[in-house]
């Protein structure tokens, strides 16, 4: 049996499949199909400090290989998750990463500071959602932006901290060499690609929203090539994500620098499929003799 | 023990009943075991991202078999009906909240169009305490009325052009039935008018509501409904895991 461990920011991760964060709320509904614990780790709904409503419906509809979604950041508040959703979540035996939004920076500290002494495992900064006016995605699409929400936030997280990084810029390699200057743990990329979809007949966007996030199998590509861009520039290790929805994929993140990946949208198509893309890396792994994760990561032979 | 599960399920039988609207059994004993009149399934479209919500429209613990009757909607749902029997579906069942149903109580079950087949369910464990209204545009498009008298419900069926039955509105129809509850599933105006009935009646309402869906299951937070908390506060619910069914004064505008 291969190695499947893998360390991100000094959290041992069981394996390198995480659920991603906005697709698999707070773990309870998928708890129901399998145990938590089969999973590297989950990334939370994303978090603000106080609770957010979210969008008007339509908030989702699918696309050629993959969908939109507009759900805006709609979360029960921090606190809320810390007394209601981690006490039974940190019990599942899996990695909990937090992902934390929001449109101060005060915001975010303050949110951070809370999950100071809870039992999560990482921060995940969400500086990246395309889909709320003032939901953090102003800090990051600059360099500067993300290097000033950054070290805020670093200065008062006593978690490991991972910077979840916008794909909707010019060059996200700069992003990610902004974060790691600021302190960043890890980074993940990415987040969604912003999108629109028009009914023809009524002439209104489908997405109530007008511009949604686009995610699923599209993507992939796009975040491989992000992926391979940033790992050569930055020390720090890189989290993959992005349409991934098989094992082959996966192993393409791989390659690409990816130190671990993320499944989103593929839960929405079958929800076994982060437990699908283990085994079957797994198995690719043992049928082309690769001991251990690390010897795919950034193993890719570029021409 | 699971409350749903994603199962390759094997289709016993798939026929038209109209040009548009299919009728499959698949084998899920295990499904069929959890199932309740009103919820629904996600079911998996080969090469779509998405799954298709499509209401239970029978549940056949005996036989271990779920019924689904659809409409074809999209392209999505038009592959679906291009499936036989003997192929198998992936399917994701049962979702949702159905029909808390009351077997003393005399109960109205209003249906328009593709709205009617989740009703059926609950048809069959009312039997004669339920009176069903079923609405359609025109007789080619009445589906499963044989379906409901077997249930022992009683019928009554209104359409558009007045081609068969009642010609009018299902509400108009049902305006001179007595009972205790009403549940509806159609068109938003039909429902609109299936709530403003059951005030008028001092009768309890429940509406099935429908939403795009992307997890079916309350991760996601994408099907997104206006509801009214007990204090009348406005928030957003979800149609997969607060719903389908919900009682009508919880629903804050049926759009």
């Amino acid at each position: 049996m291969p190695d499947l461990t893998v360390k991100i920011a000094g959290v041992e991760f069981k394996n390198p499949v995480i659920a991603a964060s906005g697709t698999f709320g707070f773990g309870r509904e998928y708890g129901q199909l399998y145990p938590l614990s089969e999973l590297g780790g989950i990334s939370c709904k994303g978090t603000t400090l106080h609770k957010r409503s979210g969008n008007p419906p339509p908030r989702v509809t699918e696309t050629p290989a993959g969908m939109l979604n507009a759900v805006g950041l709609q979360n029960p508040g921090v606190e809320h998750f810390i007394q209601e959703d981690l006490p039974w979540l940190s019990q599942q035996g899996t990695r909990i990463i937090a992902n934390l939004a929001g449109s101060a920076v005060e915001d975010y500290c303050a949110a951070a500071e809370k999950l100071n002494d809870t039992p999560i495992d990482m921060v995940e900064l969400n500086i990246s959602c395309p889909n709320v006016k003032e939901g953090g995605v102003q800090f990051g699409v600059t360099a500067q932006g993300v290097e000033g929400i950054t070290k805020a936030v670093r200065k008062v997280c006593g978690k490991p901290l991972m910077v979840k990084l916008s794909p909707n810029v010019t060059d996200i390699s700069e992003m990610a060499l902004a974060a790691e200057s600021a302190g960043a743990d890890a980074v993940s990329l990415i987040n969604t690609l912003t999108g629109m979809r028009i009914d023809i007949r009524t002439r209104r966007p489908i997405i109530r929203n007008n511009t949604g996030g686009l995610s699923g199998p599209a993507v992939l590509p796009v975040a491989v090539r992000m992926v391979w861009q940033t790992a050569q520039k930055v020390k720090i290790p890189v989290v993959g994500l992005g349409g991934i929805s098989t094992a082959e994929d996966a192993v393409e993140m791989l390659l690409a620098g990816a130190s671990a990946i993320q499944v989103g949208t593929a839960i929405f198509t079958d929800p076994y499929a982060p437990l699908k893309i283990r085994d079957g890396l797994a198995a690719f792994m043992e049928e082309t003799g690769v001991k251990s994760l690390s010897e795919l990561v950034g193993g890719v032979r570029p021409w | 023990m699971k409350e749903f599960d994603s199962q390759l399920c094997k289709i016993v039988s798939a026929k038209a009943l109209t040009a548009d609207v299919f009728d499959f059994r698949v084998s899920a004993p295990q499904l069929a075991e959890l199932a309740s009149p009103g919820q629904f399934a996600q079911i998996l479209v080969p090469g779509h991202t998405l799954r298709r919500p499509i209401s239970i429209c029978g549940i056949d613990k005996a036989r271990g078999q779920l019924r689904f009757v659809f409409q074809i909607r999209g392209q999505g749902t038009r592959e679906l009906a291009a499936f036989r029997a003997g192929d198998s579906l992936e399917i994701l069942a049962p979702l949702g909240k159905g029909f808390p149903l009351d077997t003393s109580k005399k109960t109205l079950l209003m249906g328009g169009g593709i709205g009617v087949p989740p009703l059926l369910g609950a048809a069959a464990v009312l039997g004669e305490q339920a009176v069903a209204v079923l609405g359609f545009r025109s007789q080619g498009a009445v589906i499963l009325e044989e379906d409901f008298r077997r249930t022992g419900a009683r019928v009554l069926v209104a359409t558009d052009d007045g081609s068969y039955g009642f010609q009018g509105l299902v509400t108009d129809l049902a305006a001179g039935e007595s009972f205790q509850v009403l549940m509806a599933c159609g068109p938003a105006p039909m429902l609109k008018g299936a709530k403003s009935l059951a005030q008028a009646k001092g009768a309890a309402g429940y509406l099935s509501l429908e939403q795009r869906m992307a997890c079916g299951v309350g991760a996601c937070l994408g099907c997104a409904v206006a509801l009214l908390d007990e204090d009348g506060r406005e928030y957003y619910g979800h149609v997969c895991k607060d719903g389908p069914v919900f009682p009508m004064e919880r629903v804050k505008e049926v759009s």
